[in-house]
């Protein structure tokens, strides 16, 4: 099984087998040993990446290219990037059809009034096994979440809404924009199948809904809050403060992201991962 | 593991004369961080500096000895240090960062840097994270109902506060005050009664009182970053070290007290869980 079916059957996907790889794998490998196979198969599976930019800013695969150490391994020999304008040059349109994809990076949000985005979006979740919404505006609205209509030449589009409103999604990288090392860790995660590393993403799937009042809300009316500060470090607008020990936020700066509910050691905790991490 | 994974537990104060005057207990912190930056290893660490008001720390970022120096000594409430580390990097240009936590500091610090969201490029500069012990920490208002309520001393009049042997005890020029723990029960803020980590387990190493004599600090090993800057602090000559066997208290009663936390916050949690509110360990 290719390294992308065993992680769609952790994803409790349907491990539909490689057509591709699989046949060609077992034919060079007749009469070799079955760990020989397996490292065909292995090395077969460089996931197919496509990058779909909706409404965002292009940010998040700015961010993704600050990898500098590792981008040219990246590219070259660890993923192929079969899909998108800013990445690969591949646009989809009635004689080019969208190609399969193990895992579809999706920035931005959907306006609702553009068809033409609502399509590929659609069209997206057909062609990817796994969908992840790239970035916060994708995962949470972000600060389309602010979009009223009645500016030219469209003043008609004004309904912005994270991807999961419309589609199902897989998996979540929230940040405005997410952190380079966050995109190469997820991605290297995938790539090795760590399923354990990517259980927060996974389950942030399901935060559509961010503010930095999720602070007040949801850790300090729940009796939670511990005044480390880390979600005023982990503001990217400096839309909050501390003071006397708990958070304070400017909504007039904040773009709901999400980063700082997200980043709160409050909100929830990878004690395993840490531990492996630190060496403890 | 009550004492969490570590390498070796040793008793230790630093050897420099004006650290042990400052320093809360054995100068473990200030004398690593000064080391740390004298041989390069930082360029500089956040620490709880002092603001306008007495006792109310604010996280600073120290580019010197001097500086790390005027941090020492314990303040009883929050000072958000982990809101300083991305200012110390952008604004002061540190490229290399070290810094003082509490245990849930400790966790907003190794969270960020295992799930780095939206935090770029800070995970890796921060090369010595120095975990102190923590019981429970107090709202500022709660050191005033101690301090001028009960014990009738204005906060400036305060040279010292330190928690022991049952006690909130609280140091001024001529005399020395106490109130029983007891009657600081109901004023600690209420996050730290479901923190399941006494002696910071996530720390590079960590320090604190309990377990050694006055003047001494007990210190926790543990990452082999951490091990190897205080073996080589030790070396070097800024601190000298007992076997924590020969001292007194010892071992035992920081495995006592570390243990009895745990159990304690453990059924918090699970009261808290029964109410159906959100615990996240
Ligand atoms: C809230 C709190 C509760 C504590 N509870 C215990 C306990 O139950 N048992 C125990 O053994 N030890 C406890 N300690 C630790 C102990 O008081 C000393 O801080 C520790 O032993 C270090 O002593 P030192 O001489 O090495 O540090 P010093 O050289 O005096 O340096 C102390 C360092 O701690 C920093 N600091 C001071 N206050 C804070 C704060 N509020 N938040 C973050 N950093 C701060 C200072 O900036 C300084 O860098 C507690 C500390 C705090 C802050
Ligand atoms: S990160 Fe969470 S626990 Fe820490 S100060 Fe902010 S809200 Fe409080
Ligand atoms: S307060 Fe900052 S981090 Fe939190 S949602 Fe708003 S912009 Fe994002
Ligand atoms: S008891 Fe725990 S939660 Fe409370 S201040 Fe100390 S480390 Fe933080």
């Amino acid at each position: 099984m290719s390294l992308i079916n065993r992680i769609k059957k952790f994803f409790g996907m349907e491990a539909k087998p490689d057509i591709e790889a699989e046949p060609d794998a077992a034919k060079s490998a007749e009469g070799a040993s079955e760990q020989e196979v397996e490292k065909v198969a292995e090395e077969k599976a460089k996931p197919r990446i496509g990058y779909i930019h909706l409404s965002g800013c292009t940010g998040d695969v700015m961010s993704l290219s600050e990898n500098y150490d590792i981008l040219a391994e990246l590219l070259t020999n660890m993923v192929d990037i079969v899909y998108g304008q800013t990445l690969a040059d591949v646009w989809w349109d009635d004689e080019n059809p969208m190609p399969e994809m193990d895992l579809a990076l999706v920035e931005g949000s959907v306006c609702l009034q553009d068809e033409h985005s609502l399509k590929e979006l659609m069209e997206v979740r057909k062609r990817a096994a796994m969908v992840c919404a790239f970035g916060s505006c994708s995962a949470t609205g972000c600060f389309t979440r602010y979009s009223r209509g009645g500016q030219q030449a469209q003043p008609a589009h004004e309904s912005f809404v994270p991807i999961a409103d419309l589609v199902k999604v897989d998996c979540a990288i929230p940040g405005c924009p997410p952190s380079p090392e966050i995109i190469a860790k997820t991605v290297v995660a995938l790539i090795n199948g760590d399923m354990d590393y990517l259980q927060p993403m996974i389950d942030l799937a399901g935060m559509t809904e961010a503010c930095g009042c999720d602070l007040q809300l949801k850790v300090v009316n729940h009796a939670l809050c511990i005044g480390c500060g880390t979600c005023v470090m982990a503001c990217q607008t400096r839309a909050l403060d501390m003071t006397n020990g708990r958070p304070e936020l400017n909504s007039d700066r904040c773009v709901k992201c999400g980063v700082c509910y997200v980043q709160c050691p409050r909100s929830w905790w990878p004690d395993e991962q840490v531990k492996k991490d630190l060496g403890l | 593991m009550v004492l969490g994974t570590y390498k070796e537990i040793v008793s230790a104060r630093a050897t420099d004369k004006q650290i042990q005057k400052v320093a809360q207990d054995g100068g473990i912190v200030t004398g690593l961080l000064a080391f740390a930056l004298e041989e390069k290893i930082i360029e500089g660490a956040v620490v709880a500096g002092p603001s306008e008001k007495f006792w109310k720390p604010e996280p600073m970022v120290a580019m010197s000895a001097d500086e790390i120096i005027a941090a020492a000594g314990t303040k009883y409430t929050f000072s958000p240090n982990v809101m300083m580390l991305k200012k110390a990097v952008r604004q002061y240009g540190i490229e290399k960062l070290g810094t003082v936590a509490i245990p849930c500091q400790t966790m907003g610090i190794r969270k960020m840097q295992s799930y780095p969201f939206g935090v770029r490029f800070l995970a890796d500069k921060i090369k010595l994270l120095i975990g102190i012990y923590c019981m429970e920490n107090f709202p500022y208002a709660s050191l005033e109902t101690f301090i001028s309520e009960k014990m009738g001393v204005s906060m400036e009049m305060v040279e010292k506060m330190d928690i022991g042997k049952g006690k909130f005890w609280v140091h001024t020029q001529d005399e020395v005050l106490s109130i029983p723990l007891k009657e600081t029960h109901g004023y600690e803020q209420s996050g730290c009664n479901i923190c399941l980590d006494y002696v910071a387990e996530l720390g590079d190493l960590s320090t604190g009182s309990v377990g050694s004599p006055d003047g001494w600090s007990t210190v926790i090993t543990r990452t082999d970053g951490g091990d190897s800057i205080f073996k080589q602090a030790v070396e070097a000559g800024a601190f000298e070290t007992k076997d924590i066997a020969n001292v007194k208290p010892g071992l035992d009663l920081l495995q006592k007290l570390s243990a009895q936390k745990k159990e304690k916050n453990q059924k918090t949690i699970d009261k808290r869980k029964e109410m159906g509110l959100p615990v996240p360990f």
